[in-house]
């Protein structure tokens, strides 16, 4: 390791501009001549649209034009598609009933786009906003999962159900069999709340069309931009790739939420062709509440059965997954094969069976947040195990331990699907121990009962699958599109270095941790090398950055693009050297013959490959640059174990969390401060699910809790500091830097962690369960509607 | 509409304002200074968070015309040309930032709070930081930013004595 190479803390490079407040957010983007953009939102959750008179907004001063969904239909644009088709068990495909860009005929959730106007300033489009005249006939809302598939209003008419699909995984009958037998066996049923990302920049996007060129640019707040390019140019504009370029330049945090492709990037692209200006859209955070897609939203019915000597002997789960009122770029992928693929966790269940049910409702759609589906599945498995280790009377850490898959079963068949190429459990969960002091807890229990409060503590041992995935295997489960991703590396005729990469950085680092990677591969200081990301008219493709697939699958296309380099780099020394290439080794930012001091360094090669005059040129083109596309061979398979220790004050039921400590398995890691951050994040994200973040709809369908007064958000006094340790752990087995992804850990293992200190801390008032988030007021509910057991 | 005349970053700006315009916009579209970020519009986000007078404040919650005569400073009025601001430096040095956006605000309102208090404990600096969201760095490592920079500047203040 170097000191600026793979393993190292550098200090992060992006952050100059940050700290400085010299960032540039699409926000901060403003175009000569640009018009902006207001939409009109349905106020009612479901309604027929019987007639939208917009002639005296049309007149109202300074605006330009006001749009309809019947302008768009007129257009001939397509609708916000959807990249993943999952198949009921029946065989039958998904239903996927159109989603417009602007609403056309009835409207569907509050907040869905009705009418776009489009103004001098903002002020004005909002201001002619009010004279719209929206003549809605109000229908009954599809708000409650279980009641929208009895029947009665449809979200849409070609769901009378209200039932997407209908999905199963594993074996039934074997499950079944092993729950009929089984020694013992814990039941639960779970919520998995609602939660609305809030990435703390809200949404932006601009469009601008170029008459003279017909070229069109889309500045946007993106994971994706290739993505969004794809979606939006060949799906709902039909405007061919060479003609669009999307661009999310700097973008304030994402966790999923800015992965899709939503109606409003490609209302102002559309819109600026039409009024040949750019047309600027800014979210307001009471907008993006209603408009950006929500995560989670699960009901979940779970039932694990252990043998006489408490192993795990099968594991059933019934799922109901929101899907909201359309479907998101991902949504069906979430509950799907992002979840039902990892109810095996870090342990030996031979059967498992799931089924899940995914249902439209008059609510925002749901689709991918930090996590995605695994969130859900290691909430499922971590809530029940530690719910039978309270039964069986066992520690809830020793359950865990005496089911973990061993370290000689690698690689490991589940029973659903995956495979698991590397792992060893047992490190994590003792390191997580020792820093939770978790011999001594009972000790603090007591100390804490002399105060008056209940202190609980609680395990979860999560596995997830990052680095999403081979294409030809996602193919067979119904994605639209690869997931490989790609690199270019372009070595400058002076041997700096820039590295074009598909991969987005909106907040993870990159430009650090990608620079570190080619700092260590070729030699050279990292100032000498920059990373270009966001810019479709600059980078060749991607495929973006999401479920922690950055350095495991962006990283491994850099490394083959660094390799390709070298080895061309090889050749031009041996001719320079002249020697054979085969002769030739490269190492420390130097090629030399081996067995001989004669050598040259990379920056002379470099030059020599743009200054060919002494070059094999008969037989090699001059130029040092190179493309990769790496196509993963399988997930990646992170793990860890996390202790959650808290403190109930029983008057008023709120909880404190006074240590949190996490041990995590990443695999080689490319910059410790940097995976570190992002298990802070994920974990305070983690905590926000358990305790306090709610997206709660009324029986009208109305968003209740619509912004930061309703919606509780953790703030830096509701969090400790924490306990985390990076294992040097077990790297990858199939990508080229052993890496797994760490960006979602923490949001995954906190939940259940949380909740299970919270029910450990409440068992003397026999409470075996309560539902995320973990308020005071159902805490105190919980206690004060108990008997009290322990003996007082 | 109304012309104000204020400092901001130590120049003199004047400008037209409506008003109802807000002092984030003002600074944002007539003055160009988009350091200063809108994260929210129910003023509880501290994206927005500048100095006004020697205060921190929510820039989203004062009129521009309310500013007439009041001396700001913005996050990019912050350092003193290249030498980064204390505040600033610890924040990069503990990685107390991710994706940026709440940065700028987080740092003024760290920043006022070290001229308050130049010596807080942890839990005063998670008290003073609690109008301030951020989504990225669960916070842990900008509480360790703040008190990194406490020490520096506690240092240099012995060091000017
Ligand atoms: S913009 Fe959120 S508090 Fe000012
Ligand atoms: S660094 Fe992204 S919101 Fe704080």
């Amino acid at each position: 390791m170097t000191a600026q190479g793979i393993g190292a803390a550098v200090k992060r490079r992006e952050d100059f501009r940050f700290i400085k407040g010299d960032g540039k957010y699409t926000d901060d983007i403003n175009l000569p001549n640009q018009t902006y953009c207001y939409f009109l939102r349905s106020p009612v959750a479901h309604a027929a649209i019987r007639n939208i008179d917009i002639s005296a907004a049309q007149s109202a001063p300074g605006v330009v034009a006001v749009f309809t969904g019947a302008d768009v239909d007129a257009s001939g644009a397509g609708g916000v598609p959807c990249g993943w088709l999952v198949t009921s068990r029946d065989g039958n495909p998904m239903k996927e009933p159109k989603h417009p860009i602007l609403a056309v005929g009835k409207v569907r959730h509050v907040g869905d786009p009705v009418v776009a106007v489009i103004a001098e300033t903002l002020e004005q489009a909002r201001n002619a906003s009010e004279l719209v005249q929206m003549d809605l006939d109000e229908l009954p809302a599809v708000v409650n999962m279980k009641s929208a598939l009895q029947g009665g209003s449809s979200v849409h008419e070609e769901a009378a159900d209200n039932l997407c699909f209908d999905w199963e995984l594993g074996d039934q009958a074997a499950t079944d069999a092993a729950l009929a037998g089984a020694a013992h066996v814990t039941k639960l049923d779970l919520v998995n709340n609602r939660l609305i990302p809030n990435a703390m920049e809200p949404r932006v996007a601009i469009g601008q069309y170029a008459p003279g060129t017909e070229d069109y640019t889309l500045y946007t707040t993106s994971q994706n931009p290739h993505v969004i390019r794809l979606l939006m140019g060949a799906f709902v504009l039909s405007i061919p790739e060479h003609k669009l370029r999307v661009y999310a330049p700097d973008v304030g945090g994402g966790f999923g939420s800015k992965i899709y492709h939503y109606a409003e990037e490609a209302l102002v692209t559309w819109a600026s062709k039409h009024i040949r200006r750019p047309v600027k859209w800014t979210s307001d955070r009471s907008e993006a509440f209603m408009s950006d897609a929500h995560g989670r939203d699960h009901l979940s019915h779970v039932e694990m059965a252990f043998d006489a000597d408490n192993r795990i002997i099968a594991l059933k789960c019934e799922t109901l997954a929101n899907m909201g009122a359309y479907l998101s770029t991902f949504a069906p992928c979430i509950p799907t094969w992002l979840h039902g693929t990892l109810l095996a966790g870090q342990y030996v269940t031979p059967a498992i069976y799931t089924n899940v049910k995914a249902v439209f409702t008059n609510t925002v759609p749901v689709d991918a947040y930090r996590g995605a589906g695994r969130p859900e599945a290691t909430y499922i498995l971590e809530r029940t195990i530690s719910k039978a280790a309270q039964e069986l009377g066992v520690d809830q850490a020793e359950l865990r331990r005496k089911n973990f898959i061993q370290p000689n079963q690698f690689p490991y068949q589940t029973p659903v699907a995956v495979v698991y190429d590397t792992g060893d459990y047992e490190p994590a969960l003792n390191k997580a121990m020792e820093l939770a002091d978790y011999a001594a807890f009972e000790q603090r229990r007591a100390e804490a009962k002399s105060r008056g409060k209940l202190r609980g503590i609680g395990v979860a041992s999560y596995i997830e699958a990052c680095g999403i995935a081979p294409s030809s295997l996602v193919g067979a489960l119904g994605a639209r599109a690869g997931l490989y991703e790609a690199a270019t590396v372009r070595v400058n005729p002076t041997g700096s270095v820039s590295v074009l990469t598909g991969s987005h950085s909106h907040g993870q680092g990159h430009e650090t941790t990608f620079a570190q990677v080619v700092a260590d591969k070729l030699g050279i200081d990292i100032g000498n090398v920059d990373i270009v990301h966001g810019d479709t008219d600059k980078i060749p493709f991607g495929m973006g950055t999401y479920g922690s697939r950055s350095i495991a699958v962006g990283g491994s296309a850099l490394v083959n693009a660094l390799d390709k380099v070298i080895e061309k780099g090889k050749k031009i020394a041996a001719h320079l050297l002249e020697a054979s290439a085969d002769d030739i080794e490269f190492a420390n930012g130097a090629y030399t013959v081996k067995g001989t001091d004669k050598s040259k360094a990379f920056g002379d090669i470099a030059l020599t490959a743009y200054v060919p005059h002494q070059y094999p040129i008969e037989t090699l083109e001059p130029g040092l640059e190179e493309t990769a596309f790496y196509d993963p061979k399988n997930f990646t398979y992170p793990a860890g174990t996390y202790i959650c220790e808290v403190e109930i004050d029983p008057q008023t039921g709120s909880t404190q969390i006074v240590s949190f400590s996490a041990a995590d398995d990443f695999g080689n890691v490319i910059n410790p401060m940097i995976v570190e951050g992002q298990v802070h994040g994920g974990v305070v994200q983690g905590v926000g699910q358990a305790l306090m973040e709610n997206a709660v709809y009324d029986d009208n369908g109305q968003l209740l809790t619509g912004s930061y007064m309703d919606y509780t958000m953790p703030r830096a006094d509701d969090v400790p500091s924490f306990k985390v340790a990076t294992l040097a752990g077990t790297p990858c087995t199939h990508n080229p830097l052993g890496v797994k992804g760490c960006g979602e850990a923490g949001a995954i293992g906190a939940p259940p962690a949380v909740i299970n200190a919270i029910v450990d801390a409440l068992k003397e008032y026999g409470i075996d369960h309560i539902d995320m988030p973990a308020t005071p007021e159902k805490i105190w509910r919980a206690i004060n509607a108990q008997p009290r057991m322990a003996a007082e | 509409m109304p012309t104000i005349s204020l400092q901001v970053n130590g120049k003199t700006v004047s400008g037209e304002v409506q008003g109802n315009t807000l002092l984030t916009d003002f600074l944002r579209q007539n003055l160009g200074l988009t350091g200063t970020h809108v994260g929210c519009d129910t003023s509880q986000c501290g994206a927005c968070v500048i100095h006004v007078n020697g205060d921190s404040i929510k820039a989203c919650t004062m009129l521009a015309a309310q500013a007439d005569n009041a001396s700001v400073t913005t996050i990019e009025g912050l350092s003193q040309g290249d030498d980064l601001h204390p505040v600033q430096a610890a924040f990069r040095e503990a990685h107390g930032l991710q994706c940026g956006f709440c940065t700028p605000g987080m740092i003024m309102s760290a920043a006022d709070l070290l001229s308050k208090n130049p010596n807080p404990s942890e839990a005063e600096i998670r008290s003073w930081l609690s109008g301030n969201l951020c989504r990225c760095t669960g916070y842990h490592n900008i509480v360790k930013a703040v008190q990194i920079a406490a020490g520096q500047m506690s240092g240099q203040r012995i060091a000017a004595e």
